[in-house]
């Protein structure tokens, strides 16, 4: 393309803009909410799914031995557990450390109660190694696993958690790629709308472009980048306001809740920003490209 | 130069608009066409920028035979031919210079060559002094002639004027007669469709008649008298 042929459909696109501005107000309207939404539920979601990974890893199985092991057997089950590649950490507690924190939490106040067990480990077999996955959706299989390893008396698992987490993640993201589809597609509506206003209000123009021997191409480039350009602004209004917000909820939510501080750890906004700018234009670009498309196909016979 | 044989061209409601139609104007010729409403002239000038296609027939213009044209090629075949109408179709929201730069910006002309070329057409139509002035501002016959100096400004070898003078005074169509007499004269073919007998009768040009969609006359320096034997112009 020419430069001055760009600069001929940059400002045609932007001339179309202005001539039809309740139109175009209305679309860049649906696409910012459109990408808002789309925003909000990216960073609910990846909030969501970044908390999930941090309780997935919290949710450990503990691992016993049969009574009487010795430690080189045990250091062979530790070895068979790591070799799995759904396993995310292991971790060895062996006996004393078991009575030690044991002994910690209920002993606290009479500390001197426990002495009397200071030469007869009551958790002498007690041992374990807990064991942290990698897709907390695996864990029945990889618990059957741990269960088959010779040597091992009993893994401890909570299944509803695992099931839980893992379920509420997949909802999650099955319910906003539906909300963002059905956006999507009264995006795509209204723009493909407003382009065919801004065709009918040209027709006279168009005629002459074609008599006078424009290629469809030189023809329809406006229109796409009025389409695009729509995109463009109703896609950089919500990312900015959700950018400037983002923070505002983080710090509000950690400060009505305390008690989630030690469990919650939300995403930073750069980090949120990386992904979500990106994708938001891209999206918001993508909308007014494929309206404008159709709008021309049907509307702009050159 | 433009060469038609055996043309019909059926809508597809009603009677031919073209019938058997033959003819060849060679390159430099200046031609009237004349004929009542629904003679078929209007849609000969349709069939030769490929804006219709003919029911049968085959159709040239420069040597290339437009039934064999893609779509992708009709730009080109387009630039070759200058058109002017009876409104004018001039935009509105542009001044006469824009108007006429327009029809080299489509064609992707660079900006260098279109500020030196408009100021020529401009020049050559007499507008010169006018060029920053929007058609509302300019008489009939004014706006008339930025149409042919937009239809001149790529240099087609070919213009075709529909009922050019149709909207104008008899001294302003006299005027835009002169000009286009200037612009064959320079070696464009020109094609002038037009009801205009007394135009018809003085340049003793060229006269094809048409009448409902078949040629019943073609004289070489025609007048009314020729095309009065068989229609009333």
């Amino acid at each position: 393309m020419r430069i001055s042929t760009l600069i001929y459909s940059l400002k045609q696109g932007l001339k179309n803009i202005r001539r039809n501005k309740l139109f175009s107000l209305a679309s860049i309207g649906t696409i910012a909410a459109c990408v808002f939404l789309l925003g909000i539920f990216y960073s609910i979601v990846t909030n969501f799914q970044h908390i999930v990974e941090k309780a997935e890893e919290q949710v450990a199985v503990t691992v016993f031995f049969d009574n009487g092991i010795e430690q080189e057997a045990i250091d062979q089950i530790g070895e068979k557990i790591k070799a799995n590649e759904e396993i995310d950490t292991i971790t060895y507690t062996s006996a004393e450390e078991a009575w030690e924190a044991y002994r910690e939490s209920y002993f606290a106040a009479a500390p001197e109660l426990a002495e009397g067990f200071k030469k007869d480990n009551p958790l002498a077999d007690s041992a374990s190694y807990a064991v942290t996955f990698k897709d907390i959706g695996r864990q029945n299989e990889v618990v059957e696993f741990l269960q088959s390893i010779e040597g091992v008396r009993q893994v401890n698992y909570s299944e509803t958690t695992a099931n839980t987490l893992s379920d509420f993640g997949k909802l999650a993201g099955y319910i906003s790629v539906a909300i963002i589809i059905v956006l999507l597609a009264v995006g795509i509506f209204l723009i493909s709308n407003t382009i065919m206003i801004g065709i009918s209000v040209r027709k006279e123009e168009i005629g002459i472009m074609k008599l006078i021997g424009a290629t469809d191409y030189f023809v329809r480039s406006p229109f796409i980048v009025e389409g695009v350009l729509i995109g463009l602004i109703g896609a950089t209004i919500p990312l900015a306001a959700i950018y400037y917000i983002y923070d505002k909820i983080i710090i509000y939510v950690m400060e009505q809740f305390n008690t989630l501080t030690s469990i919650i750890e939300f995403i930073p906004t750069n980090q949120i920003f990386k992904v979500l700018v990106p994708m938001g234009l891209a999206i918001g670009a993508g909308i007014g490209f494929i309206g404008s498309k159709i709008s021309i196909r049907k509307h702009l016979r050159v | 130069m433009i060469v038609l044989e055996d043309v019909n061209k059926t809508y597809s409601q009603g009677a031919p608009a073209l019938s058997k139609v033959t003819l060849k104007i060679h390159k430099g010729e200046f031609v009237f066409v004349v004929g009542n409403s629904g003679s078929g002239k209007s849609t000969l000038i349709k069939l030769l920028l490929k804006e219709l296609e003919p029911t049968e027939g085959k159709i040239y213009v420069n040597n290339k035979d437009l039934s064999k044209l893609k779509r992708k090629q009709i730009p080109k075949l387009r630039r070759e031919i200058g058109v002017v109408f009876q409104d004018f179709r001039l935009l509105r929201d542009r001044n006469v210079y824009d108007n006429i730069a327009f029809a080299q910006k489509v064609i992707e002309t660079p900006p260098r060559f279109i500020k030196k070329r408009v100021p020529q057409v401009l020049t050559l139509v007499g507008l010169s002094e006018k060029y920053r002035s929007v058609p509302k501002e300019l008489s009939g016959g004014e706006q008339q002639r930025v149409a042919l100096a937009r239809a001149l400004v790529n240099n087609p070898s070919i213009l075709l004027a529909d009922e050019p003078t149709g909207n104008l005074d008899p001294k302003n169509s006299w005027e835009i007669m002169k000009l286009l007499e200037e612009i064959n004269r320079r070696g464009t073919t020109v094609v002038v469709v037009t009801h205009n007998r007394e135009i018809v009768d003085a340049m003793q040009k060229r006269v094809i008649t048409m009448n409902k969609g078949v040629i019943v006359s073609d004289e070489e320096k025609g007048g009314h008298y020729y095309a009065d034997k068989y229609i009333d112009i």
